[in-house]
């Protein structure tokens, strides 16, 4: 008997579901932005990933950034929250949904200026999350003020230069305790995807740094965040692959030249070094490398720091397994005799 | 600080009391901040209780660890009065510091215990003084200098026990319960009380004031405020609770904490909770709305200055439509105000809090019973009403200990609003967010994790159309607005009713809230009997305004609204609300000095009004 060969359609992954699937709205953000580039990243390593779009929960604040997760993922629940503040918002939905996939998509101004308090807090708990900085150095809705990640000397189109030194939120986040830190690129698509299928598979906070250039108000020529000035100070450390835990790919490796990291889901971000001798277990020497960076005016990218094993924040509460949101009324009201009990101990 | 910071009581407007008095005065005990006086106070408290006497506590204290003065007022009450008492009939002066500004602040008549060697019968010819020499008193019970002045305070309780028949036995079963299993403790105190006892027997009684066995406190409780809404919390089945350290509410947090270990951990000890110390109150409340978002119950407890913090996420609590349990323990304000007293100045702040048209709803619970079962209606009403409640306590609720019928356990099963699950969505074929099919304003919803491809909407703080798309259109703002006004109507009917006392049929009415009913409640009786004038009263619990409290200010000439704020905040609140010829019936009686308010000046103000 001869079957019918199936119509050619899109690709699906694994839950049977096609990219279209995890598109969202129309973009708003201008054409060139940085941050559109990042939002079909998220979607692609969702897709690739086979997550359900249902599971997971879209978190940002206020900003350019804020609003693209209206223009990916649209099956997915998304609160846009108040400036600065989404960490906090976003560590509620995961205390009352321990089993949502929690993404959060922040800018610069968002993160570094008014929600650096949240943000610091949110790197100490190890919140299962994956955060995403589009980092553009400037704010854009409000027409191209510096942010607090535009670094020394930087100009505005205006001419004025920046005179305060940036704030490393990746160095931050090494401090403060993120298991699962990187920086990347908008126009680096390989090393990007790689880095946020990781993010996604990570149990813990995963910060990444995503430097995306705003061609409205910071691409011009004495502009850090360019497009140009990436281009000729990106300063990888690795080069990036992730193994899914339902692809039983194994592949001999020279751990001289290549390092594993192995997530929570048995999945595998494999690290070819471009720089001998870095670590990406070692917080310490994380921070020297970065300040580093700083000093020589290289942008470096790639895995910075990862701690798999940590206890994620959900973990050290001790919650059960269901979500707390929808626990029966029998699991979370006591019986009539503890009342009892207590107005007896109040006597 | 003065002690006639700790009265609002003019010493020249009382006369000397005349006859004996049962079971019906007041006793101020000064001492230090941090030195267990707080211990012998409740053992005080709790022995006239179990005498079966009505009786309150108001703790009177400083912002500070140890070392400043602290004042405790116990009052016995054979009508169940349990406002402040604004006369101090019994002073125990402790407290070397303020013994002199306390004995001068008494009015000619009131009795005073106090320290030997203080020598205050230098002070006063027209008080009773009982000079009582309590370093001697402990000094036989212990050597350690940091014990006995603990224990001095302990003796205080056995010399005021026998001075106005308090049964030993009973300050002893009160000393056995503070003190539970710490066995060396319960004997030290138990060594100073008697003490203090045998040593009171060889004072000459002068004074008129004592006490008699009643049976007015069977199958009562004490218990504060912040715990009752603790409990309320716990049987309201919250599961997200976050929170940021603050006077007068922290107690609240930390006393559901105690419970929500004991009684919501499994077998397998794991929680159906989560309790989060933010790092600030804009943290607990963004928690608390996320939490929200998703369908957990989720609450935070704070005070003014935590409220003013959330005021950004109380905005977009209300415009995007998120349940949130909010306790707002009231100190006075404004700014950091006297964090450790007490008032009601959060309100009209808190109705609007935040920019742009926002309203919330406001719970008043007037007394512990009801901390309790409005906490539990505050989680019901969050979910049906979609938006933050708000349960304004205050200090004098959440912190001193009252005297409670036992809380009724909730009857209803948990109201969790109108959530759309994966089922229903597959029966409808979608949904819009907001979008009002029921015609009371309220959309419904769906939590993030539903499992159906139209589950999922987006939330925001900006400009949104039924389905919770980002629009600018003016039709599509001012008919959102409009809907959300409709969902402020709908709240009339859900929150607490107010509840009326009185026959009816007064000429004049008297609205309170909160904290200051007992004060109204006692000041009603003094009106009544000394000038023959009738009242009616109504205690508003909710806001929007029921119905019922226009109809209240209809029928009735003149209308006081009793308050602990300088502005007349709710007063104000009802201005805003009642149709403009009713706005002339209000008169305002508000103020605000951190201190409980008492009857006897809620009664003189009425009258001072009414006679013009």
């Amino acid at each position: 008997m001869e079957t019918p060969a199936p119509p050619a359609g899109p690709r699906t992954n694994r839950i049977g579901l096609a990219v279209l699937d995890y598109r969202g709205g129309k973009t708003t953000l201008c054409a060139g932005c940085g941050h559109n580039a990042i939002s079909e990243r998220i979607l692609e390593a969702f897709f690739e990933l086979g997550v359900p779009p249902e599971r997971v929960a879209k978190f940002s604040g206020i900003g350019c950034s804020s609003k693209s997760p209206a223009y990916f993922m649209s099956r997915s629940h998304a609160f846009n929250a108040v400036h600065g503040r989404m960490p906090s918002v976003a560590t509620g939905t995961v205390l009352a949904n321990r089993t949502l996939l929690a993404l959060g998509v922040s800018g610069d101004g968002d993160t570094a200026s008014i929600g650096i308090g949240q943000f610091v807090h949110l790197m100490r708990r190890n919140l299962p999350i994956v955060y995403v900085i589009e980092d553009n150095g400037v704010y854009g809705l409000t027409k191209g003020q510096f942010s607090a990640t535009a670094d020394v000397g930087s100009t505005l189109k205006t001419g004025v230069a920046n005179d305060l030194p940036p704030i490393d939120t990746c160095a931050l986040a090494v401090q403060l305790g993120a298991t699962f830190v990187g920086r990347s690129f908008s126009g680096d698509k390989r090393q990007l995807s790689a880095m946020l299928q990781a993010a996604v598979a990570h149990r813990g906070t995963a910060l990444l740094d995503v430097i995306s250039p705003c061609v409205t108000f910071n691409d011009h020529e004495g502009s850090t965040k360019s497009y140009a000035y990436m281009k000729d100070h990106d300063t990888p450390l690795q080069e990036l692959s992730f193994i899914p835990s339902f692809e039983d790919i194994r592949v001999e490796y020279d751990p001289g030249t290549t390092a594993e990291v192995t997530l929570h889901d048995g999945s595998r971000l494999r690290l070819r070094k471009l720089e001998e001798g870095y670590d990406p277990s070692d917080r310490a020497r994380a921070l020297a490398r970065l300040m580093d960076a700083s000093r020589k005016g290289e942008v470096l990218t790639g895995v910075l720091f990862a701690d798999p094993t940590a206890p994620s924040f959900v973990d050290a509460l001790g919650m059960v397994d269901a979500p707390l949101a929808t626990l029966p009324e029998a699991q979370v009201r006591p019986p009539r005799t503890v009342l009892d009990e207590i107005v007896a101990s109040l006597r | 600080m003065a002690a006639s910071e700790t009265s609002t009581h003019d010493p020249s407007s009382r006369p000397a009391t005349r006859g004996p008095v049962v079971n019906d005065f007041s006793i101020q005990v000064a001492t230090t901040n941090g030195s267990g006086s707080q211990s012998s106070n409740t053992v005080l408290l709790r022995a006239l209780f179990q005498m079966g006497i009505p009786v309150s506590g108001k703790n009177l204290f400083p912002s500070n660890i140890a070392g400043l003065p602290t004042w405790y007022t116990i009052r016995a009450s054979r009508e169940g009065f349990v406002a402040r008492k604004k006369e101090v009939d019994v002073l125990v002066a402790m407290n070397a510091e303020t013994a002199r500004d306390d004995v001068l602040a008494l009015a000619p008549g009131a009795v005073a215990i106090y320290d030997q060697p203080l020598g205050l019968e230098a002070l006063r010819d027209d008080l009773v003084l009982y000079a009582v020499p309590f370093d001697a008193l402990v000094a036989p019970i212990t050597k350690e200098p940091k014990l006995r002045k603990l224990l001095r305070n302990m003796a205080y309780v056995g010399v005021v026990a026998r001075l106005f028949s308090v049964e030993l036995a009973e300050v002893e079963a009160a000393i056995a319960k503070q003190f539970g299993a710490k066995a060396k403790a319960r004997e030290l105190n138990l060594a100073a009380a008697r003490a203090g006892f045998e040593h009171a027997a060889t004072l000459e009684k002068r004074d008129p004031y004592s006490v008699r066995r009643m049976d007015a406190t069977r199958g009562r409780i004490l218990v504060d405020g912040n715990s009752a809404c603790a409990l309320g919390a716990l049987f309201a089945g919250v599961t997200v609770v976050t929170w940021y350290p603050i006077t007068p509410s922290s107690s609240l947090v930390e006393t559901l904490v105690g419970y929500l270990r004991k009684y919501r951990v499994g077998a397998d000890g794991k929680a159906t909770y989560a309790v989060v110390q933010a790092e600030d109150e804009l943290a607990a409340m963004g928690m608390v709305l996320g939490a929200g978002w998703a369908g957990a119950r989720a609450m935070t407890a704070t005070a003014g200055p935590g409220v003013s913090l959330m005021s950004e996420f109380a905005g977009l609590a209300y415009f995007a439509e998120i349940p949130a349990v909010i306790f707002d323990v009231q100190r006075v304000g404004p700014s950091t105000g006297l964090p450790t007293r007490t008032a009601q100045g959060d309100v009209l702040s808190t109705a609007f809090l935040s920019h742009g048209d926002t309203q919330h709803v406001l719970l008043f619970p007037g007394s512990v019973e009801e901390c309790f079962t409005m906490a539990v209606d505050a989680f019901d009403l969050a979910e049906r009403l979609q938006t933050p409640i708000f349960v304004m306590t205050d200090l004098d609720l959440g912190m001193n200990v009252w005297m409670s019928d036992p809380f009724p356990y909730p009857e209803r099963p948990m109201d969790r609003g109108k959530v759309l699950s994966r089922e229903d969505l597959d029966r409808l074929g979608g949904f819009a967010r907001y979008r009002d099919v029921d015609g009371d304003g309220i959309g419904w919803r769906t939590l993030p994790g539903t499992d159906h491809p139209k589950a999922a909407y987006f939330t925001r703080g900006t400009g949104h159309d039924e389905s919770a798309a980002y629009s600018e259109s003016p039709a599509v703002f001012e008919r959102n607005m409009e809907r959300l006004a409709r969902k402020l109507e709908t709240a009339r009917s859900l929150v607490p009713a107010p509840e009326r006392a009185g026959e009816g049929g007064a000429r004049v009415g008297i609205i309170a809230y909160g904290s200051s009913a007992p004060a109204v409640a006692e000041a009603r009786v003094q009106l009544a009997r000394e000038r023959g004038l009738e009242t009616d009263a109504l205690r508003v619990r909710g806001y929007p305004f029921s119905r019922a409290v226009h109809e209240f200010v209809e029928e009735h000439e003149r209308v006081y609204v009793v308050e602990q704020n300088r502005d007349g905040q709710l007063a104000a609140l009802l201005k805003l609300d009642l149709a403009p010829e009713l706005v002339p019936r209000l008169r305002s009686i508000a103020h605000v000095h951190g201190l409980p308010l008492d009857a006897r000046s809620v009664t003189d103000e009425i009258l001072t009004l009414e006679a013009k």
